[in-house]
């Protein structure tokens, strides 16, 4: 078997007294999409934040492609340098896009290239130009924030992400802000992402791109991971009855 | 009214409002420089500084700036900080604004989204960079229209200078009036440039406000 992207083990996480993760264990396959799914407050995004660290888990580990991140040691703190250096590969795409709205979108993406990778001004405005270019921005890069549509300030966000040649992506619920008819180009671009071998985890309530882009989909509930299957099995042969139940409130929600 | 004592008076007047200015200026930099210092490190910085710093505050914000300038002139000297009266009162300027540059600048930057500086710690952006290109400019933009305000304020603190012998506008301006008693021509004067300079800088204010912004605000 192939080492994973990601390796979850025993993930405890607190908030003050609440415990937000329980015991969490999953392991990322490279090159495959993950997706995480399950009711609101069931701790998907502390997960998916526990992967890059901008959520600090109490106990258990985190390896990417075997190293740890956060902690040098369980226990103990992993410096800054480090931690950024880890980051680095890392790349995450957020609910609220969160693009620097003072500059253009080529600026969105370039920065990082320049001020963590160390890059030249040209060299990053080219790549940026490319990265735009890669999720259909071409004729957008010098447009401000402001100035794009929702479903376009996402696909900035993706470019900033992946103009950093990341091996790991990290959605966290990408088109839930998105107007219904935005949902789509947002989501053509991830697919393209993953048919490239792009290891991706991606919280999501998209239950279509779930069952149709994922090679496997992760269930969550109150903190914990209930069950952990293939598109096939989590949609259409539950294990667990929460997973059935929180398809049925689904339903019956998205159905009129 | 006898306007005729301008002519005797006017270089005078002039040169004190250039003081004036130049108080105002150099206050309103080196006020903002060390309320930005201040902002900051009570953003980053250790926890007994940040009190420190706020016992410094609240000093500053509960005392007549006319008190602290006394203080410093005449209580300075005592403890070796000997001043002329320009630098003393610049320096007055700077510590009596301080406070309220700092207060400016740590709401703008808790309005700079929490989302926008996790997205450049995502990408493994160092935090002094992460200061300087997304929490600074944002910052700044969203306190801009009280940074304005207040430094609107503060050219009317500077006519307390003049207590310490400052030979600014109001300097000029009392020792016209005691010279010639004529009070009311000379302070109409006094308000007559203190009017040209606060709409000069509001306007300004405007300006500026409006040209930073013009990128961050969504086309409707
Ligand atoms: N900073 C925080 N402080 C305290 N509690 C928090 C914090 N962040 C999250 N929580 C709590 O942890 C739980 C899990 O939150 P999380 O955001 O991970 O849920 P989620 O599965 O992503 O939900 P949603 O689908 O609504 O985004 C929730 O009950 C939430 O209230
Ligand atoms: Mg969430």
């Amino acid at each position: 078997m192939q080492a994973s992207a990601v390796d979850i083990r025993k993930v405890n996480k607190y908030y003050g007294p609440f415990h937000a993760l329980k015991d969490v264990d999953l392991a990322i396959p490279p090159g495959k999409v993950t997706c995480l799914i399950g009711p609101s407050g069931s701790g998907k995004s502390t997960l998916l934040r526990c992967i890059n660290f901008l959520e600090e888990y109490d106990s258990g580990e985190i390896r990417i492609d075997g190293q740890l991140i956060g902690y040098e040691v369980p226990g103990r703190k992993m410096s800054g340098r480090k931690l950024r250096q880890m980051r680095r590969s890392i790349g995450m795409v957020f609910q609220q896009f969160n693009l620097w709205p003072h500059m253009t979108a080529k600026e969105n993406v370039a920065e990082g290239l320049i001020r963590v990778r160390g890059l030249s001004k040209s060299e990053a405005e080219t790549r940026a130009a490319e990265a735009l270019t890669k999720v259909g921005l071409a004729d957008k890069m010098g447009n401000h924030p402001a100035r794009l549509s929702g479903g376009q300030q996402q696909r900035v966000a993706i470019a900033r992400a992946i103009a950093m040649e990341p091996r790991l992506m990290l959605f966290d619920e990408p088109t839930s802000a998105l107007d219904p008819e935005l949902v789509g180009e947002v989501l053509n671009v991830m697919k393209a992402l993953a048919s490239e071998g792009m290891t991706m985890v991606v919280v999501t309530h998209e239950m279509g791109f779930a069952a149709h882009v994922a090679d496997q989909v992760a269930f969550m509930e109150k903190g914990e991971l209930v069950a952990v299957d293939s598109p096939q099995g989590i949609f259409h042969a539950p294990k667990d009855e929460r997973i059935w139940n929180f398809l049925r409130t689904y339903h019956e929600r998205n159905s009129f | 009214m006898e306007w005729s004592i301008l002519e005797q008076y006017g270089p005078a007047l002039l040169r004190g409002f250039g003081v004036t200015v130049l108080c105002w200026i150099l206050g309103t930099i080196f006020g903002m420089a060390l309320g930005l210092m201040i902002a900051l490190i009570q953003r980053y910085g250790p926890r007994w500084l940040g009190w420190i710093i706020q016992a410094y505050i609240e000093v500053i914000r509960g005392t007549p700036f006319l008190v602290q300038l006394f203080v410093l002139y005449y209580g300075g000297p005592l403890i070796g900080l000997r001043l002329d009266a320009l630098p003393a009162g610049l320096l007055g300027l700077t510590i009596y604004g301080s406070p309220y540059f700092a207060e400016i600048f740590r709401s703008g930057f808790r309005a700079v989204p929490h989302g926008q500086i996790e997205a450049a710690r995502a990408i493994g952006m160092a935090e002094p960079t992460i200061v300087r290109r997304v929490l600074l400019p944002l910052g700044l933009v969203s306190s801009l229209p009280a940074l304005v305000n207040f430094s609107i304020i503060l050219t009317k603190e500077t006519v307390i200078l003049s207590i310490i012998t400052v030979p600014e506008l109001m300097y000029q301006v009392s020792r016209m009036s005691t010279e010639t008693f004529r009070y009311l021509e000379a302070n109409l004067v006094l308000a007559l440039f203190f009017w040209a300079l606060v709409e000069t800088i509001s306007r300004v204010g405007r300006r500026l406000e409006t040209r930073i912004t013009k990128h961050l605000i969504e086309r409707t």
